[in-house]
């Protein structure tokens, strides 16, 4: 239960972000010439840009929070370890700014995808759902690795990987610029993914080991069911 | 009380608009101060709700308790691992209140996504008047203001006729009134609605099976509302009460009216249960003094408390309305229950000893739970589905307003674990919901758009 009152304002501070993104974006747009398209492509550009700087930003706000709440959990709780584990957390709130980013961009072409049409009757790609149905995936799960990796530098302080985690959000939003032009987007795309969800899995304390462990776990229960039982007997007899 | 009388209340009202546009006679007036006192009951009922849990926490109502001299004992040993409890069961709060929220929210969602019929302007309640096809900004403006004002108005008149109503232990008027709006609400609006979604998905149906399915429905709503039923199925009646409310609020409420109502109600709500001549207020006090529970067919509670057997002779009596009352508890009022149900809570747990005898007469199981009054869900289910019905951007206004009356709740219930007195659920909820609402439609929506339009993922 704790975790979807983690869960949820997270959502909330990603709508935030992307509210004050419009909004910049919007005032742009607004003071700007409409007639131009090379401009109002830039406007774009600078307006996705600003959104992801703000993402960035309130995800750390956000990391700020659950530290506060953090300790105030550790210290009324009766052990004086907060519940819920700071990993934990970065795993839910990355989830939830992948879940919002994502809905928010799918669902509205779900609801299209429902009702008559063809796609790309005016010459766009025919590939336009499929596509898009693969980034959101994408986009979903990076923002979740990008969630575990940046609560974990900001721990630990290492700047490098913040700044990596911004960059690479921004090069992925870049490269869905590139968009008509799947093979060069969505490649990369998935590469980046990959990487960025081994990188999380060894940032949150997993190896080769651990992921062994995790499929073969029924075995090492057995052995200390075993272990009990060998140390009960004495006691019985 | 209130809370009861809001559900009857409101029915009555679109009830009585239906059949007077059907007969084109002149609006029955009553009928509309009953509607209006229903909701305002409901609120006030809400905001009492909201302050007997509040002052309850040291009495615990249910329980008929006079552990007072106790608790103040109980209390300081017991802080630290109250606040533990509270803020563990302060999570388990939030989520026993967002699933129900959330449900309600889904269903009227889904009606007005599919049902034509709710967004279909068919004309207004008797309640706002002043139509909105006027020709230029500002008088549709002025109108939408004055229907705010009128039914505001009412509202209150609604809400202080019911707390006088209690003062005076009128306890069979009200329940009569609460029994009618729950009837109405349960058998005449579920038929119309179930006609409307067979209209929709061109099902036939045959009467005699609409007979016995509304009949069901109704009968088995009615006892399990206003008499004992099992917790969940009394949870989803609530809320399917709550959501056809709302459904109807949304189709005959004008859409500036709306908004502005929105708004106007919010206030009022802060207001009612914080100032400290508000009605819902003084009813939360009545209630408190009398040590009765407030009309359960107005709240929603999240665990189901039942009376605890009083030895008392007026019990039997109380106990039944105690009942309604702990299940009805889904009306207008807001949170009380963190505070009620952890005080309540922590009795149960600790001061065993400490507590004087009570003979049980009945079987007294309580859990924490938290009480939301059912005018709050039907003002968010209005406010969401307003969103979806109106909205050009649909789904993501729709899922930023949701999220936004989330938090709301969210906040509301932190503040009312940290404040331990009955709170408004609207004002907070209702400011986001409404914030987000117009800037998520006329800001993010162009944006989400042109960059969909293009494929671009931020």
């Amino acid at each position: 239960p704790l975790i979807w009152v983690v869960f949820l304002p997270r959502a909330f501070f990603w709508l935030v972000s992307l509210l004050l993104a419009s909004l910049v974006w919007f005032v742009s747009v607004r003071l700007s010439d409409r007639g131009d398209a090379r401009l109002q492509h830039g406007l774009l550009v600078f307006g996705a840009a600003v959104s992801v700087l703000l993402q960035e930003l309130f995800r750390f706000a956000y990391f700020k929070l659950l530290k506060k709440a953090d300790e105030g959990l550790a210290t009324i709780s009766e052990d004086g370890r907060s519940p819920i584990s700071l990993r934990q957390m970065a795993y839910v709130s990355g989830l939830s700014f992948g879940i919002i980013s994502g809905v928010f961009s799918v669902i509205n072409i779900l609801a299209d995808s429902i009702g008559p049409g063809t796609v790309g009757i005016h010459g766009d790609s025919p590939y336009y759902f499929i596509t898009s149905a693969f980034l959101t995936m994408a986009l979903v799960l990076l923002h979740t690795f990008w969630g575990v990796i940046f609560f974990d530098a900001c721990e630990k302080r290492r700047y490098g990987c913040l700044g990596l985690v911004v960059a690479s959000h921004l090069l992925t939003s870049g490269l869905t610029f590139l968009n008509p032009r799947y093979e060069v987007s969505l490649g990369p795309i998935f590469i980046i993914t990959l990487c960025t969800g081994l990188w999380a899995f060894v940032t949150a304390g997993g190896s080769f080991r651990s992921l062994l462990k995790c499929l073969s776990c029924k075995q090492e229960d057995d052995s200390r069911v075993m272990t009990y039982s060998a140390l009960r007997v004495p006691c019985e007899d | 009380m209130i809370t009861f009388m809001n559900n009857s209340d409101s029915e009555e009202e679109p009830c009585n608009e239906r059949t007077s546009l059907m007969s084109a006679e002149s609006p029955p007036v009553p009928s509309y101060q009953d509607g209006l006192q229903a909701s305002q009951a409901g609120e006030a009922q809400a905001h009492r709700k909201r302050r007997t849990g509040s002052s309850r926490s040291p009495n615990n109502i249910t329980d008929g308790e006079t552990s007072d001299s106790g608790v103040p004992v109980r209390e300081g040993a017991l802080e630290n691992e109250e606040e533990e409890l509270t803020l563990k069961y302060g999570a388990k709060h939030v989520i026993m209140l967002f699933v129900p929220v959330t449900l309600c929210m889904i269903v009227v969602v889904a009606t007005i996504k599919s049902v034509r019929f709710y967004t279909e302007k068919n004309g207004q309640l008797i309640y706002t008047p002043f139509t909105e096809d006027t020709p230029s900004v500002g008088q549709r403006l002025l109108n939408s203001v004055l229907n705010t004002i009128i039914m505001i108005s009412v509202i209150v008149v609604m809400t202080v006729f019911l707390v006088l109503l209690y003062k005076y232990r009128c306890y069979k008027f009200i329940h009569g009134w609460l029994i009618l709006s729950s009837l109405m609400l349960l058998f005449l609006f579920t038929y119309i609605y179930l006609g409307e979604v067979l209209k929709t998905y061109n099902v036939a149906m045959d009467y005699p099976t609409l007979f016995l399915v509304i009949w069901n429905f109704g009968a088995v709503g009615m006892i399990c509302i206003h008499w004992k039923g099992p917790l969940q199925l009394q949870q989803a009646y609530l809320i399917m009460i709550s959501a056809l409310m709302a459904l109807v609020f949304i189709k005959y409420l004008p859409e500036w009216s709306a908004w502005v109502i929105l708004g106007a109600i919010s206030i009022y709500d802060l207001m009612a249960v914080l100032c400290p001549k508000g009605p819902l207020r003084m009813l939360v006090e009545t209630a408190q003094e009398r040590n009765e529970p407030i009309f359960p067919a107005l709240i929603y509670s999240s665990a189901m408390i039942w009376t605890v057997g009083m030895a008392k002779p007026d019990t039997a009596a109380r106990r039944s309305s105690q009942q309604a009352w702990d299940a009805a508890e889904d009306g207008r009022e807001n949170h009380r229950s963190p505070s009620h149900t952890d005080s309540q809570v922590s009795e149960t747990r600790s001061p065993i000893p400490t507590r004087p005898i009570t003979s049980f007469e009945e079987f007294e199981e309580e859990e924490r739970g938290v009480k939301l009054g059912l005018g709050d869900f039907i003002f968010y289910s209005v406010l969401v589905g307003k969103a979806a019905a109106t909205a050009s951007g649909d789904w993501n206004t729709t899922l930023a307003c949701f999220v936004a009356i989330l938090i709301g709740l969210c906040l509301t219930l932190l503040l009312l674990a940290v404040f331990k007195k009955a709170l408004p659920a609207l004002p907070i909820s209702i400011t986001f919901g409404l914030i987000f609402y117009f800037s998520t439609d006329n800001l993010v929506r162009p944006f989400m758009d042109t960059l969909a339009s293009h494929q671009l993922y931020i």
